[in-house]
């Protein structure tokens, strides 16, 4: 459904990505890892539309979308979140996702309606009437999604949705992204939390320097030599590999 | 909307709609009349700027534009007054159209498009001082005639309903708003940009729909203070006291609320009125009120007299002052 295809992303001298491409079939959890400043985030922008490539195309469901503004690709169905909260801080957690609602809902009630729906499903049911400025970063976190999903997407690009979360909060929301993909929703998930990249995704590229450096099964990307040394430095793979060896 | 939109609306305006038959001295339906005029085009300040967070420092380019279109198809072109009026709205509609165009395409925020508001609302007050078609600086004096079908009556009493009417129309109009997708939209675009945009709102409609209702609304406004004063000059329709005025009203009142604009009109012109009674030898008097009144708002009033009063209400039922709000006003 989502086809990027050899994007890059120049800023001045640096080449933030580097004709990354990445393919999404519908349903399922893909996962999106590397090392901070791999530009993942700037990958996500792009399909977003909030950053323009400056090489390369993205076609979602077959239509090329790559010079479409933010929210005409939300109107086609690409709902985001974003890394750094962006809550709608004067107003309630209910507006706030009200807000999301309205994308497929003109009338007041009907989005009102939608947004009650969502904040269950996303366990902010009893805060809905709480200005959203108000909310722990959980909190916020899973507003983030509920007003994602309130636009009611076909893919869901999360970001960071679990960083700053301790590891209980982190158990709760797990089973909640987990209901959304069972719903028939495609979730691409950028995640430093490893453990949750295990649990979730059923397959993983790995960004680095810009570049796509592998792709594949969780498990298998993570033994992956180029990975390894990826996160740890040149030469990393082989020095564990020799550790093991004399421990095993 | 529903019944409790709309009650507080109908029975404010019935009871204002009531005080001429009460208050008969001139001065004081003077008073009145100009201060709903102003109130009116503060609404529609609010609407852009209260709504839409964009704070625009030039509404005298519309107020401007609806007390000139008025005057001169009348003068010129012989055109009825009510037409006029009609008229004056649609080209402040336009011409708050074409100002967001430039500015919100090339996205101009905060301080850059207050700045540009400003300009432009200059540079119409120097052309229309220095245009003859537009009288120069000598202003237009519409023909006194004083017929309903020229929208000019000879009892105050009548030109204060008018108005007053206008105000509630606004009224309502803002409270829809408040209540419809549009004015959810345009909130969200106050807040966050970015996110709204990722939640499928198109900014930049949503900003240009809000500046031109802004902008009409105004109009209407200068219009209407064109046919009560029979009067206008480039510095009295374009000058930068009535942009002022236009953005001191809301911010006092209750930036972002329904009767905000109308609450801050009747105060600081209220205060001007009473300070000009104890002082009025001291020219300028009002100004120095208005200035102290907003200092006052902007230290211990974030949220307008409205927010005060929320807040003070919410603290006499026991609630905790919710500390989020501060927060979010201060974000504005």
């Amino acid at each position: 459904m989502l086809a990027v295809d050899g994007v890059s992303k120049r800023f001045g001298g640096l080449m933030a990505v580097d004709s990354a491409t990445l393919s999404l079939q519908p349903g399922g959890i893909v996962g999106l890892i590397g090392p901070n400043g791999a530009g993942k985030t700037t990958l996500f922008s792009m399909i977003s539309g909030f950053v323009a490539p400056t090489d390369g195309r993205i076609r979602f469901d077959g239509t090329d979308i790559t010079a479409e503004e933010p929210h005409r690709r939300a109107e086609r169905g690409i709902g985001r979140t974003f890394q750094i909260v962006q809550p709608f801080a004067g107003l309630t957690v209910c507006e706030n996702i009200a807000v999301g609602a309205y994308l497929r809902h003109a009338k007041r009630a009907d989005a009102t309606a939608k947004a009650r729906d969502v904040a269950r499903r996303v366990g902010l049911g009893a805060e809905l009437d709480r200005p959203a400025g108000g909310l722990t970063v959980a909190g916020r976190k899973r507003l983030e999604l509920a007003r994602a999903l309130a636009t009611e997407p076909k893919l869901l690009l999360l970001d960071e949705v679990l960083a700053g979360l301790n590891p209980s909060e982190i158990r709760d929301i797990i089973p909640v992204i987990r209901g959304i993909r069972d719903e028939g929703v495609t979730i691409l998930m950028i995640e430093h939390v490893m453990q949750a990249v295990m649990n979730l995704c059923e397959r993983v590229y790995v960004l680095a320097q810009g570049r796509m450096i592998a792709e594949g099964p969780p498990a298998v990307v993570c033994a992956d030599a180029r990975v390894i040394e990826a996160y740890l430095g040149h030469g990393a793979a082989a020095r564990l590999k020799a550790e093991g060896a004399a421990h095993g | 909307m529903t019944a409790r939109d709309l009650i507080p609306i109908g029975v404010l305006t019935v009871l204002a709609a009531l005080l001429p038959l009460v208050v008969t001295s001139s001065p004081v339906l003077n008073f009145l009349v100009f201060m709903l005029i102003v109130a009116l085009g503060a609404q529609g300040w609010n609407i852009l700027g209260g709504f839409g967070g964009q704070f625009s420092f030039g509404h005298a380019a519309f107020f401007g534009t609806g007390a000139y279109v008025t005057a001169i198809l009348q003068l010129r072109y012989g055109v009825n007054a009510w037409a006029g009026l009609v008229l004056a709205v649609a080209a402040g509609a336009a011409v708050g159209w074409v100002i967001g165009f430039l500015s919100f395409r090339s996205g101009l925020r905060g301080s850059y498009f207050a700045l540009v508001t400003l300009a432009f609302a200059e540079v119409f007050r120097i052309l229309a001082n220095a245009a003859s078609f537009t009288g120069g600086a000598a202003g237009l004096l519409i023909k006194l005639d004083v017929r309903a079908a020229n929208l000019q009556f000879d009892d105050r009493a009548v030109f204060y309903w008018l108005v007053l009417a206008f105000v509630a129309a606004v009224l309502l109009l803002t409270r829809w708003i408040q209540r419809s997708r549009f004015g959810a939209q345009l909130v969200a675009v106050r807040e966050n940009e970015d996110a709204a945009k990722a939640l499928g709102v198109n900014s930049l409609t949503v900003k240009l729909r809000a500046i031109a209702l802004s902008g009409g609304v105004t109009a209407l406004s200068g219009c209407l203070y064109a046919q009560y004063f029979l009067y206008i000059d480039a510095n009295i329709a374009y000058g930068s006291w009535i942009s002022v005025e236009l953005l001191l009203a809301p911010i006092i009142g209750g930036v972002g609320t329904v009767f905000g604009p109308v609450v801050g009109a009747l105060t600081l012109h209220g205060l001007g009125e009473v300070a000009k009674q104890f002082a009025g030898r001291i020219p300028g008097i009002d100004l120095i009120v208005f200035g102290g009144v907003l200092v006052l708002a902007v230290a211990f009033a974030r949220g307008g007299i409205l927010g005060l009063l929320e807040r003070l209400s919410d603290r006499g039922r026991g609630m905790v002052t919710r500390g989020p709000k501060e927060v979010s006003h201060a974000g504005r």
